[in-house]
This record gives C-alpha cells, sequence and structure tokens, in this order.
C-alpha cells in the first residue's frame, strides 16, 4: 500500500516513516510543506494520504485546505488528517462530501501503534476513522436535549461511540471483548432507537451515523 | 430631465426633513422628561452623601445619567452620523460604594454628563423641537387650508389664529395655508441640519474635547496598566500550569522510565505494567499542552481567523448558537485575540448564568470597527458592573480602545455588544 505522508516536524516525519514501513507500508512521497504535498498527490497516486493540518509556508491550516483541494480534484482519495487539536468544525469539513475515506486524528494516537495503522488501513480502504474526542465533543453537545439519545442504554452508547469512530462490528466486538454478535444486536438497536435506516455497508453506516449526530438541532 | 432630477432632490429632501422631524419630535418628548428627573435625582443623591444614602444611590443615578448621554451618542451617530468622544475612567474594581461614588464624582466625563442635563432640557429642547415644528406647522396651515378651519370658526365672529392670521373664512383660511407654503419653500432644508445641530451642541457639552488630552493620556496609561497587569498574570498561570501538569508528568515518566530499564529483565511483567503508565503519563502530559495552548492562543484562531475560531468555539457548547460572520479580511493579531476571548467569556456567562436555549452570535466589521454581538434567550439581569466577568472583559477591550455594552433586562433576552475599532488586512 503506497503512502504520501506530509509533516513538517522531522522528528515525528521520521517516526511516521518507520512505523509504517514496519507495518508494511510503502511510502511514495514523505514532504514538508503545502506545495510539496499537493505535488506530490498529483505525481504519485497513492493508496492514502497521511497529512498534518498545519503545514508551511503560511504554518495555517495549508494541510487541510490541500487535503480537501486532492479530494475535490479526485472524489474519493484517502485521506487521513493529523493534527495537535482536534475541532468538529473540520471534521465536518472533511466529511462534508459524503464520501468517505477520511480521517480525522490526534497526533497523540500514533502512541498505539496498532490502532493507528489499523486506522489508516480503514480510511485507505475508503472507511473512516474519526478520532474519539471529536466523537465525544459531538455526543456531548448532542445529549443535552436529544431523547433518542438519552434512551440508550450505556452500553449502546459505547458501541455507537466506536461505530462513530469508524470501527466495524469485528473492531468493536474486539475493542469491548464480547462476540460480534452482540455487537451486531446492539447496532440494531441502535438505529431502530435513532431511527436510522439499517445498512451492512459499514462506510454508509458510519456517515449515517455521523450525519445524525452532527445535524441540526 | 432636469426637472426630473430637482423632483427627485425635492422628493429626497422632503423626505429627510419629514424624517429629522419624527426624530427631532421623539427626542423632544424623551429630552425633558428624563433631563428634569435625572437631574434632580442627582441633585437629591449628591445632597444625600453626608447622610450615607447617597453613597449607595449616586454610583446608580449617575451610571444611569452615563446610560442617557451613551444613548444620546448612540443616536448622534446613527441618525447623523455624527460622533460624540467620550472618556470615562474606568470604575475601580473593589465593590465598595463609597470608593465608586468618589471615583465617579472625580472623573470629568461624568460631571459634564451631569452638567449637560441643564443644558439638554433647555437649548438641546429647543433645537429638538424646531425641526418638528418646521415640519408640522405648514402641515397645519395646509390642513387648515383645506378645511380644517371650520372645525374651529363655527359661528361668524369667530377667529382661528394661524400665528398671525386671523382664519375668519375659507380666503383667510387660503391665507393661511400660503403661509405654510412660504415657511416650506423658506425652510425644507434646515430641519436635517437642526437636527445635526442639537447633536453637535450636544457633542460641544459632553464630547471629549481637546483639552480632554491629558485624560486621554490618563484613560492610556491606566489600559495600560491594565493590560500589563493582565499580560503577566496570564504569564503567572501558563509557568504555575506547566510546573505542576506537563512538566511533573515528564519527570514521572522520567522516572518509570528508569525503572523500567532496571525491571525489564528482572521482572518484565512489572516493567510492562510501568511502561503502560509511561504512556498514560505522555498522553496526559500532551492532553494538559493542548488545553493550555487552547488558552494561550487558540489553535483554529491562528489558523483560520476570528470567523472560524468563533464558530469551532459555538460548536463546543452545549447550547445551540448560531453564528453569523462578515469579515471581508483579518483582523491584527492581539486584536483577534482580544475578541475572541471576549467572545468565549460572554458565550460562558450566557450557558452559566442565563438559562438560554438558543444564542446567535453575530461578527462583522463597520465604519472602521469590529463589532460582535452576542444575543440568548435566558433569563437576562446580567450586569457589566465592578466585580462581574463582563468588567473583566471591558478592561481588556480597553487596552484596543474597545468598548462592552450589555442590554440585559430582567426576563430578558441579554444582548452584549463589544466593538473593537481597527482595520482588517
Amino acid at each position: 500500500m503506497r503512502v504520501v505522508l506530509a509533516e513538517d516536524l522531522f522528528l515525528l516525519r521520521d517516526g511516521l516513516v518507520r512505523m509504517l514501513e514496519a507495518y508494511g507500508f510503502e511510502i511514495a512521497a514523505a514532504v514538508e510543506s503545502g506545495p510539496e504535498l499537493t505535488r506530490a498527490l498529483a505525481e504519485s497516486d497513492p493508496d492514502v494520504a497521511v497529512v498534518d493540518v498545519r503545514l508551511p509556508p503560511t504554518h495555517t491550516d495549508e494541510g487541510l485546505q490541500c487535503a480537501l483541494a486532492a479530494r475535490r480534484a479526485r472524489p474519493g482519495l484517502p485521506v487521513l488528517v493529523l493534527s495537535q487539536h482536534v475541532e468538529q468544525l473540520y471534521a465536518r469539513e472533511l466529511l462534508a462530501d459524503g464520501t468517505g475515506g477520511v480521517g480525522y486524528l490526534l497526533k497523540d494516537r500514533v502512541f498505539d501503534a496498532e490502532q493507528f495503522v489499523d486506522a489508516v488501513r480503514r480510511v485507505a480502504a475508503g472507511g473512516t476513522a474519526m478520532d474519539p474526542q471529536v466523537i465525544q465533543q459531538l455526543l456531548s453537545r448532542r445529549s443535552a436535549g436529544d431523547q433518542p439519545l438519552a434512551r440508550l442504554t450505556p452500553r449502546e452508547r459505547e458501541v455507537l461511540e466506536l461505530m462513530a469512530q469508524g470501527r466495524s462490528n469485528a473492531g468493536i466486538a474486539a475493542q469491548l471483548v464480547v462476540t460480534e454478535r452482540a455487537v451486531a444486536k446492539h447496532t440494531s438497536n441502535i438505529f431502530a432507537k435513532l431511527g436510522l435506516e439499517v445498512s451492512d455497508d459499514d462506510n454508509r453506516r458510519v456517515l449515517a451515523v455521523l450525519a445524525h449526530l452532527d445535524g441540526d438541532r | 430631465m432636469n426637472t426630473d432630477q430637482d423632483r427627485s432632490a425635492f422628493r429626497s429632501g422632503a423626505k429627510a426633513a419629514l424624517l429629522a422631524a419624527v426624530q427631532g419630535l421623539v427626542l423632544a418628548v424623551v429630552v425633558l422628561p428624563c433631563g428634569v428627573a435625572f437631574l434632580v435625582l442627582t441633585l437629591l443623591s449628591v445632597a444625600l452623601v453626608p447622610l450615607g444614602i447617597g453613597i449607595v444611590t449616586t454610583p446608580a443615578v449617575l451610571t444611569g445619567v452615563r446610560a442617557l448621554a451613551d444613548a444620546r451618542r448612540r443616536l448622534a451617530a446613527d441618525w447623523c452620523g455624527i460622533r460624540i468622544p467620550a472618556a470615562y475612567r474606568p470604575l475601580p474594581r473593589t465593590a465598595n460604594p463609597w470608593t465608586r461614588t468618589v471615583a465617579l464624582l472625580r472623573d470629568p466625563q461624568v460631571r459634564r454628563d451631569v452638567l449637560w442635563l441643564p443644558v439638554d432640557m433647555t437649548a438641546g429642547f429647543v433645537t429638538a423641537l424646531a425641526p418638528a415644528v418646521l415640519v408640522f406647522f405648514p402641515l397645519q396651515g395646509f390642513l387648515v387650508g383645506a378645511g380644517l378651519w371650520r372645525a374651529s370658526v363655527r359661528e361668524p365672529g369667530d377667529v382661528y389664529w394661524y400665528a398671525f392670521v386671523p382664519v375668519t373664512g375659507q380666503a383667510t383660511a387660503l391665507c393661511a395655508a400660503a403661509l405654510g407654503a412660504l415657511v416650506v419653500a423658506g425652510t425644507w432644508r434646515f430641519p436635517p441640519r437642526l437636527l445635526a445641530a442639537h447633536f453637535r451642541l450636544t457633542r460641544t457639552v459632553i464630547g471629549a474635547s481637546r483639552a480632554a488630552l491629558a485624560e486621554r493620556v490618563r484613560v492610556l496609561t491606566e489600559t495600560r496598566r491594565d493590560a500589563v497587569d493582565t499580560s503577566a498574570a496570564e504569564l503567572r498561570r501558563i509557568e504555575r500550569d506547566l510546573h505542576d501538569g506537563a512538566q511533573a508528568r515528564l519527570v514521572a515518566m522520567g522516572m518509570d522510565l528508569g525503572t523500567i530499564e532496571m525491571l525489564v529483565e528482572r521482572d518484565p511483567a512489572q516493567a510492562k505494567r510501568l511502561l503502560a503508565q509511561a504512556r498514560r503519563n505522555s498522553a496526559e502530559a500532551l492532553a494538559e499542552l493542548r488545553d493550555l495552548v487552547r488558552g494561550i492562543h487558540p489553535p483554529v484562531l491562528a489558523e483560520r481567523g476570528l470567523g472560524d475560531a468563533v464558530r469551532a468555539l459555538a460548536l463546543r457548547l452545549p447550547v445551540p448558537t448560531e453564528v453569523t460572520v462578515e469579515l471581508p479580511g483579518r483582523a491584527d493579531a492581539p486584536v483577534e485575540s482580544a475578541a475572541y476571548f471576549a467572545v468565549s467569556e460572554v458565550l460562558t456567562n450566557a450557558v452559566k448564568h442565563s438559562g438560554a436555549e438558543r444564542i446567535r452570535v453575530d461578527v462583522h466589521h463597520t465604519d472602521g470597527r469590529l463589532r460582535i454581538i452576542v444575543s440568548d434567550d435566558g433569563r437576562g439581569g446580567a450586569a457589566a458592573g465592578a466585580g462581574s466577568g463582563l468588567a473583566g472583559i471591558e478592561r481588556r477591550l480597553g487596552t484596543f480602545d474597545g468598548v462592552l455594552a450589555v442590554s440585559s433586562p430582567a426576563g430578558g433576552p441579554t444582548l452584549v455588544t463589544l466593538e473593537i475599532p481597527c482595520v482588517l488586512s
């Protein structure tokens, strides 16, 4: 699997390259600025891009803008965005085109290599990887006046949280140490309580849940 | 073509005259009772200071006088585009009524405001009423000419005086109408000017004059001291947070790593447990640093500017918040930062105290001023007085000559307006 990596801090870039290579990824390009990223994305046609939000030369949200532009040019181009802080505002922009193949994670998540690599693979396969903090913000903001959400059991809320992060049933089952069948049961309960249409497609399922959580109150 | 232009010029002139007349009438109606009431209250309140009662009432009354003067400043800007500068001294932080009374009475701007009351209820009243008279007097003439005279002149011998014209029948009524027409022809350009004269008079009395430059310097010195105090306090807080938080966690992590190094062969299970702990510590140190950074300069503000930073802020609130932003550019970083933290504080207050179900934030830039309006449908009763969180915001905005206005009647709604003069780039 070929990866384009954009990160301006040498230490982090180097660490990410080593980690991804250790897990069998091929690094197509590892760049440190916005213009270089745009060029690398156009030239090397990667399976997934891992991009830091803040990049030179502007040191603003250059990385995010490049990623969004690349996705406009090539819809569905898998992009995993990393940042020192997560904002719902950015998550919303990344998810806006509704095609999936997006990830948005805190840089801290690279501490857990297994989970991080799992997230990269999920995004590359067209799935979603949203940071737990984004989901928690969405849920806590939502739960104030949201009746359907209040009807979920604590366990169902846990499952919903993991589902919204983009995990598959198998992933959720492994995390909560339960069987996949139990997760499937929780999932159908959640969809019934939230009034969402059940879908076998993991990706569509995640997008539906996120849209529900981020919807107008 | 030419007559068309003349006609449209006359039409807009007539509209301006009518508008000025109505505005003048409204002013005149408000000026007299408010002026008299506040002058009496102020004199009474100051007279009662030796008895002690005045100490409590004077700050309230003087705040009322200031509100009256501020309202006139706003009207002057809105109706005639006349800016009346104000240079109030910031109130001392202590809520002690005696110091507040003394500070208020010592403030030259407050004294000017009080002196303005008698001027306003005499000369101010006349200049406010004049535009109304110039428009409504001819109107009366036309109505008399059109037949209104019949209402007063019932029998022969009755006389209805229209100015110096004795109206006794249709012929003299037409004279009255002609007089009205003459007045219109002679004065239709004057009402807006008279209204402007009213506001200029106000400016002469309560405006911070050139002689007040010294006062301005004093205000600047004070706001600068506030700014330095605030930033020193901020630095102390950051130092403490780093010292007790991230720094301590890194020390703990280093210690754990040392222990792990020793244990790794002798007791691998224990070493593994400590490794997990070290990783937790590093994650928490990062989280603490992130919160600290958000408090110093929020990353979205650096990355996207004020508009999106306020939007991101709104997304974090538990109360549904609608944000509209109209900014053609970005303000200087310090102004953006001050505005952001002010909005953040106002929003936190609204969420904590107002019980609001909806909040609206409007950010825009007009006439060289950044204006942010935060409104909520909560229970109201927020005050900008000493000791409240709003006073802190006011002090911090003061560094940029920014102002804060709060309208929050009991029962709501609350409307907080922040204004900072600045240019966008």
